[in-house]
């Protein structure tokens, strides 16, 4: 039954091989990437169920036992994120549909995502360090093609900019893993939970930790190290723009909860104000930088940063409630956020500018459009009883709680409220205040009836995912309890891949 | 032997820093490249360094004889080394493209992305 966790590595895998055997057949390789989401998607929900009802499952590559071999093993959160990450692979494969130009195809955009998927669902999966390290690399050689791919100015800036930042991060990281094992002598994590997570922290432990946490800070761009991706994730179009914004700096945030719960848990505990303050400051500083853009993909990309800061405040606080509420939030703002990008790419093929100077009038031309990115912007705000409300209530909760964080709940507050004014404003810019040139959204070419379809479904999609978690959070929000209790007891986890009670 | 070799990671990580910062992306990739090697050579050091031992088991033992030198890291950094291989081969690609594209190696002309735009700027 184990097997099962090799399918996520596998599906990606079979479908970018199957991609490139039938490079010059586009349309071939639309139909194939789509049916590796919808089998992707499939095996991250059997594996979810299973999960569930059997508990953490873990299995050893190869038959090598742990903790020489390499270790697969999904837990709640893994096998949780894995699931979500296979509903934006399809997500955005029908998005593709309509949005991919044939130059990118013809460049191989097909297999470049799928290997992306890989690289993401491996990084979720793997129960090794070092395997992690790999995983990154996968995902990012990916990421690197597809944002470059193309090749126009814009593209080259942006990406010179992400290439650089993350492969300085990828460097840290290395030389982490490998101060680590100079010191513990495994990489294989749930063997270093057991030697390193109780005991003492002395010696070079905290420096690793320190590096560790740079090294996943870049990738998840926390403040002060998130300035790369203002910088470039809005270059790309808009379907690369959104499953990047959807699961890149997520699987960054995803490593910083591991590692952090399940090995250095003591330098957690111990750097809890200096984690808060980090998670203020990205909020902040994510909102602020929000609010002075004037374009659209830039102002979501700022959001991106804005939000982390509330993901990491759940590592912070570090109680069951709010580590079940980052989960829950994690899950929250990759639908919302998606189907904000989703929706802007419509908007961008519509009129052709996201500039927010130049647009105007669209709810009268595209009603639907306009209702989609209302909703998915309040969710995003957390007003209620859209799914971001219930995230924000679970970190807010847990920080009064316990007693002595009422700083950074005022924070989390505050910055809701300038990310209801954001939303609101590029709202009120591209879609109530009446066009620039009066009149001119009337003369806007409507987009053909298939390209409207292939666009809007995925839109509405994820718009309905935040409705449905809104009205109906309860099952989620069990589900990301249960997960913040393996990651904060995981004995589960040790015993699962070690095989030993630690 | 560890004091060299530390000696010679400080020099790899200071000199691929200081080049990281130049303006140039020439030398930043430079930069990266020695970067990722300073990396390596990091595990390889705190790995244990026991020079002549290889972890062969003799013929008629069970298990090689101690002290031996650890394998685990060697296998790290030649993954290692694969991984950067490619990233720079495909970092050098890209630079010769951005070079052709913007017309400059300097990192300062390459804003235009970044300015809050009245002019229209990138849309």
């Amino acid at each position: 039954m184990s097997n099962l966790l090799f399918l996520p590595l596998i599906i990606p895998l079979a479908t970018a091989v199957a991609c490139l055997l039938a490079w010059q057949h586009r349309s071939l390789q639309r139909v194939i990437s789509l049916i590796g989401a919808v089998f992707l998607l499939l095996a991250a929900a059997v594996l979810l169920v299973t999960v569930q009802q059997e508990g953490v499952l873990s299995v050893q590559a190869g038959g090598w036992s742990a903790p020489f071999g390499i270790t697969l093993v999904a837990d709640l959160f893994s096998a949780l994120m894995v699931c979500v990450a296979g509903g934006m692979g399809l997500v955005v494969a029908i998005y593709a549909l309509a949005d991919t130009e044939a130059e990118y195809e013809r460049l191989g955009y097909h297999p470049l995502m799928q290997v992306l998927m890989l690289g993401v669902c491996g990084s979720f999966l793997t129960g090794d360090l070092f395997n992690l390290y790999v995983w990154f690399e996968t995902m990012l050689i990916a990421s690197f093609v597809l944002l470059a791919l193309g090749g126009k100015r814009a593209q080259m800036e942006g990406a010179i900019k992400y290439v650089v930042l993350n492969l300085i991060a990828s460097a840290l990281f290395l030389a982490a893993v490998g101060i680590l094992y100079g010191v513990a002598g495994t990489l294989n994590m749930a063997d270093l939970a057991r030697m390193l997570r109780e005991s003492e922290s002395s010696g070079p432990i905290p420096v690793i930790a320190i590096l560790f946490f740079i090294a996943f800070g870049i990738k998840a761009a926390v403040f002060p190290l998130f300035f790369w991706l203002p910088a470039s994730y809005h270059t790309a179009p808009m379907a690369v723009t959104t499953i990047f914004s959807a699961l890149l700096t997520k699987v960054g945030v995803y490593a910083l909860i591991r590692i952090f719960t399940l090995i250095f848990f003591v330098e957690l505990a111990a750097w809890q104000p200096y984690i808060l303050a980090i998670a203020g400051l990205t909020m902040v500083i994510g909102v602020l930088g929000a609010v002075a853009q004037d374009e659209m993909r830039r102002l979501l990309s700022f959001h991106i940063v804005s939000q982390i800061g509330y993901l990491i405040m759940g590592l912070g606080l570090l109680t069951p409630l709010a580590l079940g509420g980052a989960i829950f939030f994690m899950v929250h703002v990759i639908a919302a956020k998606s189907a904000l990008f989703l929706a802007t790419g419509m908007v961008l093929r519509l009129t052709g500018t996201t500039e927010l100077k130049k647009l105007g009038g669209l709810y009268r031309h595209q009603p639907l459009l306009a209702g989609l990115f209302l909703v998915a912007a309040l969710a995003l705000a957390g007003i209620p009883p859209l799914s971001g409300f219930w995230a924000k209530l679970a970190l807010v909760w847990s920080g009064l709680e316990s007693g002595n964080h009422y700083l950074i709940v005022a924070v989390a507050l505050l910055v809701s409220l300038l990310t209801l004014f954001s939303m609101t404003k590029i709202w009120a810019a591209a879609f109530w205040k009446e066009a620039v040139v009066k009149g001119a959204t009337d003369t806007l070419p409507p987009l053909s009836r298939r390209v409207f379809w292939k666009m809007a479904v995925p839109t509405a999609l994820l718009t309905a995912t935040t409705v449905l978690i809104g009205l109906w959070p309860e099952p989620l929000y069990a589900l990301c309890m249960d997960a913040a209790r393996q990651l904060l007891l995981p004995n589960a986890y040790i015993f699962a891949v070690l095989g030993v009670q630690p | 032997m560890e004091s060299v070799f530390a000696v010679v990671v400080g020099i790899l990580y200071a000199t691929g820093l200081y080049l990281m910062v130049r303006r140039s992306i020439v030398k930043t990739i430079f930069g990266l490249a020695l970067l990722g090697n300073g990396a390596n050579l990091l595990i390889f050091t705190v790995g244990r360094l026991s020079a002549g031992r290889p972890p062969y088991v003799p013929i008629g033992a069970l298990e090689p004889l101690p002290p031996v030198a650890d394998p685990l890291p060697q296998a790290l950094i030649l993954t290692a080394i694969v991984i950067g291989f490619g990233v720079q081969a495909f970092a050098l690609v890209l630079i010769k493209q951005v070079f052709q594209t913007v017309g400059s190696d300097d990192v300062d002309e390459m804003t235009t992305t970044d300015r809050i735009a009245d002019d229209g700027g990138q849309g």
